[in-house]
């Protein structure tokens, strides 16, 4: 904490209703796809059908004879208009392999979905109907689509500008890998499928982007969670001075890390404002989004664990193949080095190696999708400590409870060489088994076994955690990142004592109205309705490092305390000047300063802010303003944590799974709006149930994309998933003022593992020991069979 | 998601769709309540040059008694409607049941009977209801009208026996006279989706025994099936022969494989639904 006094708290911590509520509900939300200007054109993109191909003829010629149709462009026509592909972030590797990666092909596309041109028309339906008429001949290339064949000497390449498919091989070693192994009693080993995802945020993609008018400046408005980083990226890529584009996140409706990036489409829609002098929109259709909008997940993951006779954990062997997909875009290498962190978990180990190849295929980029690198990592030691119990003969929570870092070892070092600040693995565990009831499911599941039940009950546990808070910027400076992970904040106090916070986080659902809100009430002692947030527009927010990796709060609700830090700082000189007191002699509290022992010689900081704006009579050392900037870089990552128990009933004649209950009990350190954060525990179990369970994007082998569309990629719904039980325990970050750790991928990392265990739990006695994600009835069923003898399993 | 272009005319007939289609042929397409037409057309996988929407044609909505032992459903009548029409529920609540089972609330509330059905997915569950039902269709055309049974209509993956200038008017269905149980299993990935597999089971009980058994099948071939096998296992059999019978539901079924199941899964799933459906319904 700064040197201010510690402010009476009443706002954080307590359920103040969202502030973003009342015009989400009432329709009065302003999507990119709403906004209209005068003269605006829209863009239809045409997409390569193909996985891999050159392309060796566009001619657009046809399409500009369409009604209503402006103009049409090949991906040659506007080659010249690029200062340089679309951008990669993290060059995790000196000789890292990116294909060059234009907004719109020229001569290869590489993946289904590709760009090959676009028409400009005079609405959308008439940019889409002339894309018919854009005449493109390919001549199709072998498609690469399996990860390990891509590796394979003499393999088809998917790019074949590249003498490789390998993009990198990134490696970490934490301490004597062999020696961990080699004197081990008991080594574990499985291979684990973590499946390609598609984000499928509610609202699709959308760009607007407005030419020049009175002054030099671009205006695009984009469903995006980065317009700080969209703007300066877009400069380097279209040649577009950054001072002269303005990027404006408008109302965006989910993004789970789809939207932390930098489209082509964004960069077609400044190329064709700048080059048409109008306004130009584009929004995505669902099924184009499919193709064109990253993806999540896809890893091979072989992975060991080395036990002492005593049930010791030694070390921990990971090698992954991550599909990267047909290019890198905003942070795609790094996505499964954060994994390099994870896979130890809560575990203490003498040792860790960790292998990435990061492998190019003909499919969609792969990045960051709600989790990154974490979800995965967290699925394979959580599964595999499940395993190892089972393989070892132990009840699953003692095998980890014997090896977690306990409580009064914090702060702890791990083996891949951060600082756990804090945490209390067992005051979670503790409380998520009585609200479980684990005794008496476990009861129930043993009689359910000795009766031979077709309904067979699985009890499956996650205790995870993870590193949030991206990032202290030194760190991302070690692994090769190409910026940093502070964040700002800038208080205005208005001389009506009203307040703007200015952050430069971009919510698209999360809510930081409403906790900024609550932080700068107990902060300032300002009510929260007298509290305004500003954020998501370059113009009013200069600086910021935008919303991803459950930062917002860890790093951005940080850089608004200390802002409002100070400006009671700032106010209190005042004050004091104001009262004829000595600075030390007042105190601070819920808004007034006070002389201390003369309860009468008091003035607000409402009052102190009209003062300062008449500037009358002020301190003659500082300047008349209470406005406050803070830029702050945290020291280190939070690590939320939590014990997630789900109970599945899985019909053993059809592979049908239903989850009975589910327990979620997370340590998020202290809580703002305990309303918000069971919404994002809510949403991120969802999502996270959503790959155990029902998600997967398939593709054949020819690199089609056979889940195109919602009609074969399984979002589940309401009906589709259980009552949660959440309930928390408190263990406050001790590395930022507000004690706070995030709270955004906890559910997504923790649920995925919990829901697989269980499931594998029911099955246990017929022999399963894995079992595919999703695991679907069919999944289920193959597993079933594959583990039954010859006559089992029948009907 | 963008349809093509296409013309629309809204119909205020019978004879007048009657007579554009007549006009347009096969270059026509009837709109009922859209939900399996429309994202066709979004998709851009039809493309139809006239869109002839029948929401206007007050003359094909409602149930009414034939007086011949059947009920009349007016092919515009949506699912919705017919969930909750007094005489279905009275005379024929196995369909009010499976209709409960179509789609999502939207689509129960935008969705009709006769578009589900002239639609022709066996994939979609009114078809199996209507072959266990043995129920009909009533086309028109420009030569009139005809009645075409269940067991016809259905020829081929979304294909019928409907002309290109022939609308569904109505579907007869018969009452369910006597002590009848039903159950209808879906089996789906997720509760909005598509049913993997379905089976409508009808058994009517005398004297602790099954007298007449039906089972329609949903999504087991390119048309709606009756495992009839199964149903001539069990007549005049007691309950305890259902497991034995249900052995035999996938027989003659010619199930497709997709990204949900495999035919094999799909087979394996059919014996298994068609067990516990004719076991509820025999209760």
């Amino acid at each position: 904490m700064t040197a201010v006094d510690t402010p009476t708290t009443s706002n954080v911590g307590t359920t103040k209703l969202r502030k973003e509520d009342a015009h989400l509900v009432t329709g009065r939300t302003q999507w990119t796809d709403n906004i209209q200007l005068t003269g605006m054109l829209h863009v239809a993109v045409v997409r390569s059908p193909m996985a891999h191909a050159r392309v060796t003829k566009v001619d657009v010629s046809a399409a500009l004879e369409q009604p209503g149709v402006v103009a049409a462009f090949s991906g040659a026509d506007l080659a010249d208009q690029w200062a340089g592909g679309l951008p990669c972030a993290w060059p995790v590797t000196e000789d890292m392999q990116s294909p060059t990666h234009l907004p719109i092909a020229t001569d290869e596309v590489r993946h289904v979905g590709d760009a090959v041109a676009v028409v400009v028309a005079d609405s959308r339906y008439g940019a889409a109907d002339a894309t018919e008429f854009i005449d493109v001949e390919y001549e199709p290339l072998t498609a690469v689509v399996d990860m390990e064949a891509a590796l394979a000497d003499g393999s088809p390449l998917t790019d074949t500008q590249l003498d490789t498919n390998r993009s990198f091989t990134w490696q970490k070693i934490d301490g004597d890998v062999d020696a961990a192994f080699g004197s081990a009693a008991h080594v574990v080993e499985r291979r684990f499928i973590n499946q390609r995802l598609i984000p499928t945020a509610i609202e699709p993609r959308a760009v607007v982007c407005a030419p020049p008018r009175e002054h030099r400046e671009y205006t695009m408005w984009s469903a995006t969670q980065v317009p700080h980083i969209l703007r300066l990226m877009l400069a380097l890529t279209c040649g577009v001075p950054e001072h002269e584009l303005r990027v404006i996140a408008p109302d965006v409706g989910g993004g789970f890390g789809s939207k932390l990036n930098v489209y082509a489409e964004e960069a077609i829609c400044l190329v064709l404002a700048k080059r048409l002098g109008k306004p130009i929109k584009w929004t995505e259709s669902r099924s184009e989004g499919y193709q064109a909008t990253i993806h999540g997940r896809d890893q091979i993951q072989d992975v060991a664990l080395a036990f002492n006779e005593d049930h010791t954990l030694r070390g921990m062997k990971v090698e992954l193949h991550a599909d990267m997909g047909a290019y890198l875009q905003l942070v795609t290498p790094g996505v499964p080095l954060l994994g390099a962190f994870m896979f130890n978990a809560i575990y203490k180990m003498d040792a860790l190696s960790f292998t990435c190849h990061g492998v190019l295929t003909n499919k969609t980029p792969t990045d960051a999708y709600r989790g990154a690198g974490r979800p995965e990592a967290t699925y394979a030691i959580e599964r595999l400590m499940d395993e190892a119990a089972n393989e070892l003969g132990v009840e699953p929570f003692e095998l980890r409870e014997r090896n977690w870092i306990k409580h009064e070892e914090f702060p702890y070092t791990t083996v891949a060489g951060i600082e756990y600040d804090s945490g209390n693995y067992e005051a979670a565990t503790a409380k998520a088994k009585e609200l479980f009831d684990y005794d008496g499911l476990r009861a129930e599941q043993q009689r359910r076994r000795e009766q031979g039940d077709k309904v067979q009950l699985g009890i499956g546990i996650s205790t995870f955690t993870e590193m949030c808070g991206l990032a202290p910027s030194r760190v991302l400076g070690s692994l090769s990142y190409g910026a940093g992970g502070w964040e700002h904040a800038s208080v205005r106090m208005l001389p009506s004592g009203k307040v703007e916070v200015i952050t430069g986080t971009s919510p698209h659902g999360q809510g930081h109205v409403t906790s900024w809100s609550q932080i700068a009430a107990d902060a300032l002692g300002i009510p929260f309705e007298d509290i305004e947030v500003r954020h998501g527009d370059t113009a009013v927010a200069h600086k910021g490092m935008d919303t991803y990796g459950s930062r917002s709060l860890v790093v951005g609700g940080y850089a608004v305390q200390v802002a409002c830090d100070k400006v009671v700082a700032k106010a209190k000189r005042v004050a004091a000047h104001l009262l004829e007191a000595a600075e030390d002699d007042l105190e601070f509290d819920a808004g007034t300063f006070q002389v201390k022992g003369s309860p009468d010689a008091n003035t607000s900081m409402q009052d102190v802010a009209l003062a300062i704006f008449a500037a009358h009579d002020y301190p003659e050392d500082m300047e008349p303003s209470l406005d406050s900037d803070a830029t702050v870089d945290p020291e280190n990552f939070s690590y939320p944590h939590g014990t997630h128990l789900c109970a599945t009933e899985v019909d053993t004649e059809t592979g049908a799974v239903t989850i009975r209950s589910y327990v979620a009990v997370d340590d998020v350190g202290t809580v703002i709006n305990p309303q918000i954060v069971e919404g994002q525990v809510h949403g991120g179990l969802a999502q996270g149930i959503a790959q155990a369970l029902y998600e997967e994007a398939v593709y054949d082998a020819e690199g089609q994309l056979k889940t195109g569309s919602l009609l074969d990629y399984f979002v589940p719904a309401a009906p589709d998933l259980p009552h949660f039980t959440t309930d928390r325990t408190e263990t406050p970050a001790t590395t930022n003022p507000l004690g706070v750790k995030g709270v955004g991928e906890a559910g997504t990392i923790a649920s995925t593992p919990a829901v697989i265990n269980a499931v594998v739990d029911a099955l246990r006695p017929m022999g399963v020991n894995d079992v595919l994600m999703p695991a679907s009835p069919q999944n289920v069923w193959n597993a079933i069979q594959a583990a039954a003898p010859a006559d089992g399993g029948a009907a | 998601m963008i349809p093509a272009t296409f013309d629309y005319v809204r119909a205020g007939s019978i004879d007048e769709v009657v007579d554009t289609l007549k006009e347009h042929g096969d270059e026509a397409k009837l709109l009922a309540g859209g939900h399996s037409l429309l994202p066709l057309m979004k998709l851009r996988f039809a493309a139809p040059e006239v869109l002839i929407d029948l929401g206007r044609v007050e003359q094909l909505r409602g149930v009414r008694d034939l007086g011949d032992g059947r009920l009349a459903i007016g092919a515009m009548t949506r699912h919705i409607d017919v969930m909750d029409d007094p005489l279905v529920r009275e005379h024929c609540a196995v369909l009010a049941d499976v209709t409960a089972k179509v789609g999502d609330p939207q689509v129960r509330h935008r969705g009709t009977i006769g578009g589900a059905l002239a639609h022709g997915d066996a994939a979609s569950d009114l078809p199996a209801a209507l072959a266990a039902l043995d129920g009909t269709l009533v086309a028109q055309g420009p030569n009139g009208s005809r009645e075409i049974a269940a067991s016809d209509f259905f020829v081929d993956y979304l294909t019928t026996a409907l002309e290109d200038d022939e609308l569904v008017t109505e579907v007869r269905v018969p009452k369910i006279v006597g002590p009848w149980g039903w159950r209808y299993e879906k089996f789906t990935r997720v509760a909005q989706a598509w049913a993997i597999v379905g089976v409508l089971a009808m058994v009517k009980r005398s004297n602790g025994s099954i007298e007449e058994a039906r089972v329609g099948l949903t999504n087991m071939a390119t048309v709606p099936v009756r495992a009839s096998g199964v149903e001539q296992a069990l007549s005049g059999r007691t309950p305890d022969a259902i497991a034995d019978a249900a052995a035999n539901a996938a027989d003659g079924t010619k199930p497709s494989s997709d990204l949900s199941a495999s035919a094999e899964y799909r087979e394996h799933l059919a014996r298994v639904l068609t067990r516990r459906a004719l076991e509820a319904a025999a209760r």
